[in-house]
Order: structure tokens, then C-alpha cells, then sequence
């Protein structure tokens, strides 16, 4: 779906734009492109889906949202779409999947990351999305990362 | 909570998507927030600078980039998590890791361009470590808005 251009347009961008009043004509001449073909291929991106979206993409950490919990949710099958198109629209929701089972372990099936700035905040979001579900929930689970144990960024080679 | 001022607090609840494809985005999308160029800029600036904002720009969607991605989880026994983690953290597919409050106490995302060097990377750490590895594969992904309010 990407040609070489647009890998060479990802490298250049991923670690963020140019923070000056020109940031796509910045782009276009450390490319050597045109700056009206860096805007069309972006928005192009845009459209396809391979961006997500363009903006401020906020560090949850330095903001004060340091208690990440996983919610995990049993959901009937048929159930799942409508469950998770409403959790997904949450705003305290940052990710919302769903994923297979693995019985008698792991009965659950949709998960939604829910951010807050304490545990106990956590716990109130995730009893509203509870609420939110009602029956259609045969059990939930709230797992709270206690220890970072890698983490490395996006990296794509252009 | 660290203090947020008025602009900040505009820019990052008012800029986590939507940013124009324009010659002059900071002028055009300052316009709607009620600052003028100079100052978006300059508070772009000052949030990247202290890491309140990872960054500034697209957000690559990665799996359409032409990678695949897997979550997987291991339960490990507690006196093995560090020997186990040291293992699991050696395989460079391995981009996040962490520990979690539950039976299965070991989360961990598998990145590789091609989607079959998932499966592999899965029974080498399997082999590697004796214990069964739950592979949380994605079935389908729902719309989210992606927005922290501040």
C-alpha cells in the first residue's frame, strides 16, 4: 500500500513534524519533494487509514494518567461489536480489542485500556463501564501494570 | 498533576487529531483555538520540550505500514519472572513488556515485519523458557477516539 516515497515520508515524521510555521514544506525539501505532494500524500495516508490521526500525541505519564489499567470483559460473541463500538467511544478508553479466549485461564474477551491518575479512578471508569454493559458481562477483571519491563517506540526504516 | 496553563490545556485537548494539511497549519489551526501562530508554535514547543507531549505530527497506524503485531502473555512462576523476563526482553520483536497483577503475569507485544516471524518468535521464547505462551492475537479493533482531557 506504501510506496518508497511515502516510507521516506514515514521516517521523516515519525518522530514528530518540524515545529516551524512550514512544517510540510520543511519535509518536502529535506526529501527533496514538493511541498503540495508532501500535503496530497499525507492526506491520502490519512484517508487509507495508515495515519491515525495528526496532532499532539500525549506522553499519559508526564500528564499526570499514571495508573493504566487493562479491563478485561466476557462478553457473549454476538454481543462483542455493539459492546466495544460503545466502550470505544469512551474518552477515558485508549484501546479497545477484541481478542480470543484461552479457557479455563482466561475466559475474556473484549479488553479497553482505561487511563486515570490513580488506581481508585481507574476502578470508578471501569465500574461505569460495568454500568454501561449491564448483564451482557458475564465477568470482568481489571490488571494493572506493575513493572515496565521493555518498552521501545515505532521504529521504521525508510 | 503537573500545572497546565490556559494554552497548554487548549493544545492538548483541542489538538489530539485534526491538525491541517496546510501551508501554514500553526496559523490555521491556532485560529480555531483563539492563539495566533507564533504562540501555538511556541507552545508546541515548550510541551514537547518538557514531555508532557510525546510528540508532535502523525500517528502511524503500524500493522498498515506492512508489520503485524501480537499480544501474548505468559503465566509465570514467581520465582522465575526475572530469569523469564530477561529471556522473553532478549528477542528484539519484543517492543513492550510488562508486569501485571494477575495469574498470567506477563504481558508482552511481538512486532515483526513479516507475520510469520510472530508464530516463530512465540515457540522460540516457548522452548526457550518451558512455558506455554498465550498468544492475544487481535480479532478486531473498535473506533477510539484516542483523547486524554487535561
Amino acid at each position: 500500500m506504501l510506496d518508497a516515497i511515502d516510507r521516506r515520508i514515514v521516517a521523516a515524521t515519525q518522530a514528530g513534524l518540524p515545529l516551524v510555521r512550514e512544517p510540510y514544506r520543511a519535509i518536502a525539501e529535506k526529501l527533496d519533494l514538493d511541498q503540495a505532494e508532501v500535503i496530497t500524500r499525507l492526506k491520502r495516508l490519512l484517508d487509507a487509514g495508515a495515519i491515525r490521526r495528526i496532532g499532539a500525541i500525549p506522553n499519559h505519564y508526564a500528564l499526570g494518567f499514571t495508573a493504566n489499567g487493562m479491563s478485561v470483559w466476557d462478553v457473549e460473541d454476538e454481543a462483542v461489536a455493539g459492546i466495544g463500538t460503545r466502550i470505544g467511544a469512551l474518552d477515558e478508553v485508549t484501546h479497545c480489542y477484541e481478542r480470543p479466549r484461552h479457557l479455563p485461564l482466561w475466559p475474556y474477551n473484549l479488553f479497553a485500556m482505561v487511563h486515570g491518575q490513580t488506581r481508585d479512578e481507574v476502578r470508578d471508569k471501569v465500574q461505569r463501564i460495568a454500568r454501561l454493559i449491564g448483564p451482557a458481562a458475564r465477568s470482568h477483571d481489571v490488571l494493572f501494570s506493575t513493572r515496565i519491563l521493555k518498552k521501545t517506540g515505532l521504529r521504521i526504516a525508510a | 498533576m503537573p500545572v497546565i496553563s490556559p494554552t497548554e490545556k487548549a493544545i492538548i485537548n483541542g489538538l489530539q487529531g485534526g491538525f491541517p494539511l496546510t501551508p501554514r497549519p500553526f496559523r490555521d489551526a491556532g485560529a480555531t483555538l483563539g492563539l495566533s501562530e507564533g504562540e501555538l508554535l511556541e507552545g508546541v514547543r515548550d510541551l514537547v520540550g518538557t514531555g508532557q507531549l510525546s510528540r508532535f505530527g502523525p500517528l502511524w497506524n503500524a500493522e498498515m505500514l506492512g508489520g503485524d503485531v501480537c499480544l501474548a502473555a505468559i503465566a509465570v512462576p514467581p520465582e522465575r519472572f526475572d530469569e523469564v523476563a530477561k529471556l522473553v526482553n532478549a528477542h528484539p520483536e519484543i517492543s513492550q513488556n510488562y508486569e501485571r497483577s494477575h495469574a498470567l503475569n506477563m504481558w508482552f507485544v511481538v512486532s515483526a515485519e513479516d507475520p510469520r516471524r510472530i508464530a516463530r518468535v512465540i515457540s522460540e521464547i516457548e522452548a526457550e523458557t518451558g512455558l506455554g505462551v498465550h498468544a492475544m492475537p487481535k480479532m478486531h479493533e473498535f473506533f477510539v477516539g484516542f483523547r486524554v482531557e487535561v
